[in-house]
């Protein structure tokens, strides 16, 4: 996977870091990217003139002109069989779907074109194109505006599935879809849309590309596999357990940050040194992505677990009405319980630290 | 206070801002199919007799496609065949469809245009990659200008629209024909497509093959619509209703069409009445829905009879030119039958460099197990070695 995005053209300048949000590297990395390439099209509910109702593309409209940044009429189906055309065609369309749960009506084109174009043509009509959707809850919105929908897409083979969680990464990934040549679906976590970095919009640090996971914060106990809006929550988690057990926990975190394609390196790499793994995601446990996280992990890493690999997602019901939908959420709390339950009077790896001699 | 006389100003009506922009009459379609070669010694609209050499075309290109669909039926028995949906009765749609395109413009077939294709000048092998089922797809799209044959019902519509839209925002001059069944015309992503074609004024034509069925539906079951020509006035976009046995018309009815989208005239949509002769596959028993003398009458007002009548009238056409035409068809259907006779290649490893741009661990992984297990299939075969290793 490519991890080089290239510079936007100021880079270099000497602008300090300052406090940025993630919506605001997200703008940027949309403007640089049709900055530096005349077929990126920007299209979408809104975006235009509004600059979308998550103000991502403010400004594109204005600097690019109606035809690079259009608002398209209400037809998510339409929206997304329209860019598969312009693909087609050779532009690299970057579609706004307003919100997670509206994103379904895009599912027969995805499932069926988009995911499947580059394979059936054996490469003849491959699908440069980058999907934007703003997902997960925590923000208070009412039915269908809280949805993680990353189960479905996972489970969709042809497509990339990526998600930030900070601000640098927002605006590195972005730019990494927009430059891929396959699809891809960008996931932006809504409430982290207002978190704040320090950070030089001239020179964006580079971050490495879609198929690479990252460890956010070094542990020895136990590793915690998240992503998107749970990060911040497990290494909230993580500070917390230091006071944790008998003598603290040291956790690691590691954020992982596409989705497909998967990093089993560094994840397999992480449990069998820490021997115990919790994933954490909103998204509903039952065949959710925790499944099969977990799944890869027993198989790769069986001789050196203390513990069953342990989940804490979402319940398995329809997302809650927001008045309720911190009991939904996955919590600090939560995931300091689900740590707690990974068998710490198991000693078994320490004694055989070659994980068994395999 | 009242609201009355919160506002100083009061209107009887509503603003002006509210009015529709498009006058609908001259977006509405004919009341009859349009047509050339229907009754004595039929003519165009405009009077302009159309050129002898393309009569001649599209009547060897409609002997060509019956024989194509002919064959293809037979060997689809044979098994060389998974499945195919014939257009044994739309040959008129389906070459006028191929011939009247511009070179650099843009098809988007559905399942049932394999012809259209081919008179496009795609490969009448490779065009069939999909239902003889060794490749989903197998010809080169760029190269040709035709997208893949399309099986979800409607779902190329939009994707017709975004290309022509794109080859617009590029200042090309081309244009997209998109092909659809009368059912498809219910799917969700028809309507999504005309009304972006229309808000875009992008330049692609919408051709609907009214072949009355969906698979066993009447048209009946599927709209209300005074015709499907009808269904582009609530979008803003012209509707023509067109004889679709009668390939001089079809033609003329696209071309108009596609000379206007190129010259940034917008979308159309054209309705074509026509007739699935056939079953609506192999797999299909049609007499479990129509009555024979309705497909008797259909009969009747064959394409390629129509056209071969009205060459004839016209001079064009004698007994000798009939049978040469014949036989050449005959002759295609034979190089045909011999290519599709012999096994595809296939390889499966190929299951998985295509997928990504870059393979994935985990597709590197399977592609590894896959190739294991055929290694392991071939020395099992062949040396019987592979017993001993079990
Ligand atoms: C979305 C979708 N639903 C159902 C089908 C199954 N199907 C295949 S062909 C067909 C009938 C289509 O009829 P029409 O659009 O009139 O085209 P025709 O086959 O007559 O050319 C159906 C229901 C499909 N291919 N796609």
């Amino acid at each position: 996977m490519s991890t080089a995005v290239r510079q936007p053209p100021e880079a270099g300048a000497t602008a300090a870091r300052k406090p940025a949000t993630m919506g605001q590297a997200l703008n940027r990395a949309l403007r640089d990217a049709m900055r530096a390439d005349p077929d990126v099209h920007v299209m979408g509910e809104d975006v235009g003139t509004l600059g979308g109702v998550f103000r991502v593309t403010d400004g594109l409209a204005k600097e690019f002109g109606e035809d690079r940044c259009s608002d398209t009429p209400l037809a998510e189906a339409g929206i997304l069989g329209v860019a598969v055309g312009m693909a087609m065609y050779g532009l690299r369309p970057v579609v706004e779907m307003q919100f997670d749960a509206f994103a379904f009506p895009a599912f027969e084109q995805l499932v069926s074109h988009v995911s499947r174009m580059r394979n059936r043509t054996r490469g003849g009509l491959p699908m440069p194109l980058t999907v934007r959707v703003p997902y997960g809850g925590g923000i208070g919105g009412v039915e269908h505006h809280s949805d993680s929908s990353e189960a479905y897409y996972m489970a969709t083979p042809g497509i990339h599935v990526v998600t930030p969680a900070t601000v640098p990464d927002a605006y590195g990934l972005l730019r990494a879809a927009i430059a891929s040549d396959d699809p891809v679906i960008f996931l932006e976590p809504k409430r982290l849309y207002w978190s704040k970095a320090d950070w030089n919009p001239e020179a964006p640090e580079p971050v490495p590309g879609i198929g690479k996971a990252v460890v956010r914060r070094p542990g020895t106990s136990a590793t915690l596999l998240t992503y998107g809006p749970s990060v911040p929550v497990c290494l909230e988690a993580a500070e917390a357990a230091r006071e944790e057990g008998a003598e603290g926990w040291d956790l690691e975190v590691i954020d992982l940050r596409s989705l497909v394609p998967f990093d089993e390196e560094t994840v397999v790499a992480s449990v069998r040194r820490t021997g115990r793994a919790v994933v954490v995601h909103e998204s509903p446990g039952f065949a959710g992505p925790g499944g099969e996280i977990a799944a890869r992990i027993s198989e790769r890493c069986f001789h050196y677990l203390e513990a069953p690999v342990l989940r804490v997602a979402g319940f398995d019901i329809p997302y809650p009405p927001p008045m309720l939908e911190r009991h939904h959420l996955p919590g600090v709390d939560r995931v300091l319980d689900a740590v707690a339950r990974l068998q710490w009077e198991s000693g078994w790896t320490e004694r055989h630290p070659d994980g068994g001699g395999i | 206070m009242t609201v009355l006389e919160q506002h100083s100003a009061y209107a009887p009506t509503p603003p002006p801002s509210w009015r529709p922009r498009t006058d609908p009459a001259p977006l509405l379609p004919e009341a009859e199919p349009y047509s050339v070669l229907g009754g004595e010694g039929g003519v165009r609209e405009s009077g302009v007799e159309p050129e002898a050499e393309l009569l001649l075309r599209l009547y060897e290109a409609v002997v060509h496609g019956r024989r194509y669909n002919e064959q293809a039926t037979a060997l689809t028995k044979q098994g060389r065949l998974a499945v195919y949906p014939s257009s044994t009765g739309q040959e008129a749609c389906q070459v006028a469809a191929g011939l009247a395109l511009g070179e650099r413009d843009w098809l988007f077939p559905s399942y049932r245009d394999t012809l259209a294709a081919v008179a496009r000048g795609v490969d009448p092998v490779e065009v069939l990659s999909l239902l003889r089922g060794d490749w989903h797809h197998g010809y080169d799209s760029r190269a040709t200008r035709v997208a893949p044959l399309c099986t979800p019902l409607a779902t190329q519509l939009p994707h017709a629209v975004g290309l022509a839209h794109a080859a617009r925002l590029r200042g090309d001059e081309v244009a997209a024909l998109a092909l659809v069944g009368d059912g498809g015309t219910s799917e969700g992503d028809f309507h999504e497509a005309l009304n972006f074609a229309a808000v875009w004024q992008a330049p692609v034509v919408f051709l609907v093959q009214n072949n009355g069925f969906a698979i066993s539906v009447p048209l009946a079951k599927q709209t209300a619509a005074p015709s499907l020509a009808h269904k582009g006035v609530g979008y803003g976009v012209p509707g023509r209703l067109v004889d679709g046995n009668d390939a001089v018309a079809v033609h003329e009815v696209l071309t108009e069409a596609l000379d206007r989208a190129r010259s940034g005239g917008g979308p159309t949509l054209v309705e074509a009445v026509t007739y699935r002769l056939e079953a609506h596959t192999n797999a299909d028993d049609a007499t479990r829905y129509r009555a024979a003398d309705e497909v008797e009458a259909w009969r009747a007002h064959d394409p390629v009879a129509l056209l071969e009548r009205g060459l004839r009238e016209r001079g064009l056409l004698d007994d000798e030119a009939v049978s040469a035409t014949r036989e050449a068809a005959e002759r295609r259907a034979e190089d045909l039958r011999a290519r599709m006779n012999q096994d595809p290649e296939l390889d499966p490893e190929e299951l998985f460099p295509h997928v990504y741009a870059q393979g994935t661990q985990q597709l590197q992984e399977q592609a590894v197990q896959l190739r294991d297990e055929l290694a392991a299939a071939e020395f099992g075969d062949g040396s019987g070695a592979g017993e001993d290793r079990r």
